[in-house]
């Protein structure tokens, strides 16, 4: 008797403790999406730093490239793989943007999966927003 | 049979204990990747540089039209926001109504007796009376506003440029009431919908941020003059406060020229020819 009410509960509770699984498996998931590369950044295959670092580092490396230009007035980045880059969001060719033409495309991207909203936009302008 | 001595076993422990550490050393030596510790940062080389910025305006020159023209290429260029414009509903519906009270200026036009108080004398020469006066951020010496700033988002270049790191500004304005001049900003809302036409090479600023005259620092990284001298038609001389032999110390050597509110002694690096 006691038996059979210990595994029901067991079964019940495994149940409820995977429920999140289950509910995955039911709906739908949606796999993370890739940001895309285009324009410039898709021939040109070299960042600042390889893909895998870029993934995982970038905002550091923005807040670096940030004090480097605010602070220190420099400017030019040449990084360790030989390309030199103009350190800016936004502005110029050399820039992020200048190579990752599409911020939607891009940025967003992952962001918006990731649900992290840097508050870069609030100051620093998408060419392609002004028009 | 081997008899495992506590010695040998104590050796053979240690050099496994080598081992394991020696593989993420060799792993790191071995990744191609550098990261970035061997990048290279630096100036641009067309950039301008001196020990400390300095400017002399000669009131003599500035009209009300140079004054029109000075004020908007630098506003424009910065996209400094004008709360007078009409914003545009369909792409900033519900803005609130503006309080005028609330203005952004980089850099405007000021009476004598506003931007002089201390020298306004009892008899003083009626021309003054009239003469626009432009006046801006005074990149001090001594600039109070640094000293005031809790997170360092204003701070003072090796040029002498009073900077502000919008980033790092927390508009405590603690900046504004230590500046006697003010020259300086808070952006009570978001400035977008008043600017007219956005700069796209200037970051706009968000709500809660203090902003002032930067000297123009981005034009200077490029080898360029500031905004304001370019548009002011010789009216205004840019140059190197230290450096004996430039431009801005030989017109301070002939003419008479005085500095807002010397007696602070913040050491103001904008002059005036009278």
């Amino acid at each position: 008797m006691n038996k059979n009410a210990i595994i029901t509960g067991l079964i019940i509770f495994v149940l409820a403790v995977l429920s999140p699984f289950w509910f995955n498996m039911i709906t739908a998931t949606q796999a993370a999406p890739e940001p895309k590369l285009l324009g410039k950044a898709k021939t040109e295959k070299n960042c600042v730093l390889n893909k895998y670092e870029m993934r995982a580092n970038h905002m550091a490396l923005l807040d670096e490239w940030r004090d480097s230009v605010v602070r220190n007035a420099d400017r030019m980045y040449e990084s360790a793989n030989g390309h030199s880059f103009n350190m800016s969001l936004s502005t110029g060719e050399n820039s992020c943007l200048g190579c990752h033409e599409d911020k939607t495309k891009f940025c967003d991207k992952c962001h918006t999966y990731a649900s992290v909203d840097p508050y870069c936009w609030e100051c620093h302008t998408n060419p392609k927003e002004i028009r | 049979m081997m008899e495992k001595s506590r010695r040998s076993f104590l050796k053979v422990a240690g050099i496994a204990a080598i081992g394991l550490g020696a593989a993420p050393a060799m792993n790191f030596a071995a990744s191609d990747s550098h990261g970035t510790a061997h990048a290279v940062k630096s100036k641009n080389k067309k950039a301008l540089h001196a020990q400390r910025w300095g400017m002399v305006i000669d009131t003599n020159k500035i009209t009300d039209e140079v004054v029109e023209s000075i004020v908007e290429a630098c506003h424009k260029a910065h996209n400094v926001p004008d709360f007078n414009i009409e914003v545009d509903e369909k792409k900033y519906p519900n803005t609130r109504p503006v309080n005028h009270k609330q203005e952004v200026k980089w850099i405007w036009e000021e009476e004598f007796h506003n931007a002089f108080p201390d020298k306004e004398d009892e008899f003083l020469a009626e021309k003054f009376h009239d003469l626009p006066f432009l006046v801006t951020c005074n990149h001090c010496k001594n600039a109070p506003c640094v000293q005031a700033c809790p997170t360092q988002a204003t701070f003072k270049r090796e040029d002498g440029i009073v900077m502000m790191d919008f980033h790092r500004c927390i508009g405590c304005r603690f900046c504004m009431a230590a500046c006697p001049f003010g020259s300086r900003n808070f952006n009570f809302r978001d400035p977008r919908p008043f600017i007219e036409e956005v700069n796209p090479t200037f970051p706009t600023r968000s709500k809660g941020v203090v902003e002032k005259c930067n000297f123009c620092a981005e034009r200077l990284a490029k080898g360029e003059l500031p905004h304001c001298v370019e548009a002011s038609e010789g009216a205004i001389v840019f140059g190197d406060l230290e450096d004996s032999e430039s431009d801005i110390r030989v017109l301070l050597n002939e003419n008479y020229t005085i500095r807002r509110k010397q007696s602070l002694g913040t050491e103001p690096s904008v002059y005036y020819i009278m």
